[in-house]
């Protein structure tokens, strides 16, 4: 409606002062493009710093300060008080992985069969209900999981099974409701965005629900499912204070999943305010941050991997 | 295109706002009296004060960082020091953080102040901590702890120091139940640990594959309480009836004990300024070592106030009557 | 006939686990809320938290969530909208671009801690701004930016096409076209989806610890200058959040009613959490209704 009328305007308008028209958008133009640039800008600086400023605390133990890189990834003895001084990390990596692996493994299953009851069985009330629960879980925030944790999980580990209660179980599982909403969410997205023909033709041949999910509709989305299960992994990994409360923080690999044990991120929050920066104690606590980083940039990598292979 | 102009100038505003923000900063530093000063306090609270040191009011602001066993009691006693009339114009700001934080950023300067569970010493290199001035504000003293049904209620030092290198691993072995026994340690870096092991143990030991390792005493207290076999240990202040403290060599862990030296479980709570005090850190410091605070913040923390102890101690452990 | 079996016990085992999802959701909030409501009054959200003594509150960590949520918002939206801009309207697809959408996906996925490490650093070190709600909002910054930018990104993206070309036939300038056509219309779906991302920081807490401290000043809830050390509005005092404080009394915590009051705060920060979600899904159904009917 508007259109027309205001094209005739703009062009009477323009074939009056075409040029100072012209330099005013230029210049409009200009300082938009200046803004945008300058925000992007920004990002890179802030990662570029970020990486550099671990970077140049977390190298220093191996550049000057005499620790073997070697013996801090595969070292199974943390004895930074010690004489001399022990730094292998490999019981917090092993924390780590252990407890995200298996936080995924109890979460990926849950959020598939989640996301199919929401896209496949009762899309409605799926929709209406379940999706806002589950997104609510995502927002309940970390300490609040920690003290549920404490409070509910680990009595409950202590009484049912052997052990202390805390451990990589309690870890895992306080992780695992943690994660739970970013791997169905991404699930549910991809599930959802499956062309409906895939679906129709299927039971049109005469397949069962089952039959359909387990064969069509899983292969299909299997990337885009490895994805969300890839991106929980990342959020459990670096995940600090819940982790924290219940894993109980012993720096060895546990012989059990009830038995005290810790992750990087644990450590970190742990002994990082006990130690004089500078100290190389201090510095082998930024070398884990270094690791956490570095894993970041893995996982990233894994995603984009796999959506690589989603778009093909 | 109304509604664009209204969005347009809402980035402004916003934007302009967040310059303000940096501005705010810059001004303020410029100011006396204000937080940012957070940002430089070793310079702007020397500052002030020198002009106003012959007058009545001292007027800056003092940052206090580290321990976060002293945190409390600092943050009460600057409450009501700031509720003073005639400190009206000074602000203390403590933070927590970990003893190693505070002793790097008093000695970086970024603190006025740095609170410390442990003698600087022992943490910094010789050099920066020969440029640290000590002031020993408190006493802290600690017990180790049981959960209630072990059956023990005093430990000998060899026991414990068994119990804590793994050689003993059942309550039975020092006359209690038929319970295996689970340490609630502290991590290796810990303040609290290293007083633990200086005095009650008198060695240095190992973590023990299984032992739990917390920092705070909120969660270590949670642990002993509910984990049966569990073996802690709290500063004083922490104690009730929730759990067991175990008395030490047959000695109860009490102020009293503490100030003889009868308990030697105990350390003093520092705070530790780069070169002497200028005038406003001072009458902060002075009165925390006030009689009034002494006898009134200190003990309703839990600690035990210096001037009533009977010894004193040294950074190398050793103790001499006062 | 197997396959119909197999078919309806796939079908049980999806339903079962869809109600043990809704029942571990309720049986969370449940607890949280049970245990925590009670402890709710009027003057547990408004009083000082004691140190060691019974019946403190949580007013000033509840103040200085909201304020410290307001600062990130302020610093976070402009460069989001920038940012997302250039991604959805100046970005060519090359490689420069691909780096880019590699740095917001990494800065997203940083863990919190490494966030907060790299603030105690260079924000509170090396910048000199202490530990402040300043600093902490910065920090908080560099997980929300991402965010925004993607959403912006995405909102601008399902703009129809038409009506950006209208605008450019108009004669207007690319820049106008963005601000003065497009982002009205992507506007609802911004704004619920920063909503949803403020609910986020308001739960944060690793990264707190080292940049915005654990302990507030004496706030003094009638002095309004924002340049004044124990004012509220002062964006460069230390502050203590909700969610540092619930941690804080958990793990050091003397007062005799410290567990209440963790489960208080927990359940206040829980309601604040449900309070966002379906804040933000109104007002963005409402923002939209208004300016398409508008239009």
């Amino acid at each position: 409606m508007n259109i027309p009328t205001s094209n005739v305007q703009s062009s009477a308008e323009s074939g009056a002062k075409p040029r100072e028209r012209k330099q005013r958008h230029v210049a409009e133009e200009i300082r938009g493009k200046i803004y945008v640039y300058f925000c992007v800008l920004l990002m890179i600086v802030t990662i570029f710093s970020i990486v550099y400023f671990i970077a140049s605390r977390g190298l220093a133990p191996f550049v000057s300060q005499g620790v073997a890189l070697k013996d801090m990834l595969l070292g199974l003895k943390w004895k930074p008080e010690g004489e001399p001084p022990l730094f292998g990390a490999l019981p917090f990596l092993f924390g780590s992985f252990a407890t995200s692996l298996f936080a995924a493994i109890i979460a990926a299953p849950l959020a598939f069969c989640a996301s199919i009851y929401m896209t496949e069985i009762m899309p409605k009330f799926g929709k209406t209900v379940l999706q806002p629960a589950i997104e609510l879980l995502a927002g309940i925030p970390s300490v609040v999981y920690g003290f549920v944790g404490l409070s509910v999980i680990v009595p409950f580990l202590r009484d049912t099974f052997p052990g202390q209660g805390v451990g990589v179980l309690a870890g895992a599982l306080v992780l695992s409701i943690m994660i739970l909403p970013t791997i169905t969410t991404i699930a549910t997205d991809s599930l959802r965005s499956l062309p409906n023909g895939l679906k129709e033709g299927s039971y049109a041949l005469g397949a069962t629900r089952w039959q359909t999910i387990s064969r069509i509709i899983l292969p299909t989305t299997l990337p885009s499912l490895l994805t969300g299960v890839v991106l929980g992994i990342a959020r459990a990994f670096g995940e600090a204070l819940a982790v924290q409360m219940v894993i109980g923080n012993a720096p060895h690999i546990p012989h059990s999943l009830f038995e005290s044990a810790t992750t990087l991120t644990s450590i970190i929050t742990l002994e990082m305010g006990n130690t004089t920066s500078g100290s190389l104690h201090n510095n082998a606590l930024w070398s884990l941050a270094l690791i956490l980083l570095m894993m970041t940039f893995l996982f990233v990598f894994v995603v984009r991997m796999l959506e690589r292979r989603v778009k093909r | 295109m109304k509604k664009s102009m209204v969005l347009l100038l809402t980035f402004i505003v916003a934007l302009t706002l967040a310059a303000c923000g940096n501005k705010s900063n810059n001004s303020a530093n410029g100011g006396s009296a204000s937080p940012s000063e957070s940002a430089s306090p070793s310079e702007s609270a020397s500052a002030s004060p020198s002009e106003s040191s012959g007058g009545e009011k001292l007027s800056g602001s003092v940052l206090a960082v580290g321990s976060t066993a002293l945190q409390p009691l600092a943050q009460a006693v600057a409450d009501k020091f700031m509720a003073e009339e005639q400190y009206k114009g000074i602000s203390v700001q403590v933070q927590p953080g970990g003893s190693g934080t505070g002793l790097s950023q008093v000695s970086d300067g970024q603190a006025d102040i740095g609170n410390s569970d442990i003698f600087a010493e022992e943490k910094l290199d010789a050099d920066k901590a020969k440029e640290l001035v000590d002031h020993k504000v408190a006493v802290v003293a600690m017990a180790a702890v049981a959960h209630k049904d072990v059956g023990v209620d005093n430990l000998t030092k060899q026991q414990l120091v068994d119990i804590f290198t793994g050689k003993i691993t059942n309550w039975k072995d020092v006359g209690g139940a038929d319970q295996k026994i689970v340490i609630v340690n502290r991590p290796a870096s810990s303040g609290t640990r290293a007083t633990f092991e200086k005095f009650a143990l008198g060695t240095k030991t190992e973590d023990l594959q299984g032992s739990i390792q917390e920092d705070s005493s909120g969660t270590v207290k949670k642990l002993v309480a509910e984990t049966p076999g569990a073996i802690g240990y709290l500063a004083l202040s922490y104690l009730d009836d929730k759990v067991v403290a175990l008395k030490y060599d047959g000695v109860e862990p009490t102020a009293d004990n503490v100030k003889t030296n009868q308990y030697p479980v105990w350390a003093y709570e520092h705070m530790y300024t780069k070169g002497e005090p200028n005038a406003v850190v001072k009458a902060y410091l002075d009165y925390v070592l006030s009689e009034g605070v002494q006898n009134g913040e200190v003990v309703d923390n839990g600690f035990v106030p210096v001037s009533e102890m009977k010894v004193e101690r040294d950074a190398a452990g050793n103790v001499t009557n006062k | 006939m197997r396959a119909k079996t197999v078919d309806r016990i796939a079908t049980g085992v999806i339903i079962a686990v869809a109600v043990l999802i809704m029942a571990v959701l309720a049986g969370l909030l449940g607890f949280l809320l049970v245990r925590g409501v009670r402890h709710i009054d009027f003057h547990f959200l408004t009083s000082f938290p004691q140190a060691i003594k019974e019946g403190g509150g949580i007013g000033p960590q509840l103040f200085n969530s909201l304020f410290l949520l307001v600062l990130t918002m302020i610093i976070t939206i402009p460069l989001g909208l920038g940012a997302g801009i250039y991604m959805s309207e100046y970005a060519k697809p090359n490689r420069l671009t691909g780096f880019i959408r590699l740095v917001v996906e990494v800065l997203s996925s940083f863990p919190s801690i490494v966030v907060g490490l790299f603030g105690l650093l260079v924000i509170v070190n090396t910048f000199n701004l202490g530990y402040s709600l300043l600093s902490g909002a910065l920090a908080l910054t560099v997980f929300n930016l991402p965010m925004m930018v993607r959403l912006t990104e995405q909102s601008l993206r399902s703009v129809p096409r038409e009506q950006k070309e209208a605008g450019l036939a108009l004669g207007m300038s690319r820049w106008k076209t963005i601000t003065s056509v497009m982002l009205p219309v992507a506007l609802p779906s911004i704004v619920t989806g920063s909503i949803l991302a403020a609910g986020r920081v308001f739960g944060e807490a690793a990264a707190l610890l080292f940049t915005a401290g654990m302990s507030s000043p004496r706030l003094d809830f009638t002095d309004w200058n924002p340049l004044h050390p124990t004012s509220p509005l002062n964006p460069l005092r230390p502050a203590e959040t909700l969610a540092v404080h619930i941690w804080k009394i958990n793990s050091e915590g003397l007062a005799p009613d410290a567990p209440e009051i963790a489960a208080g705060a927990s359940a206040v920060l829980v309601i604040m959490v449900l309070l966002f979600n379906l804040g933000a899904r109104w007002f963005g159904r409402a923002l939209y209704r208004k300016l398409t009917a508008s239009k």
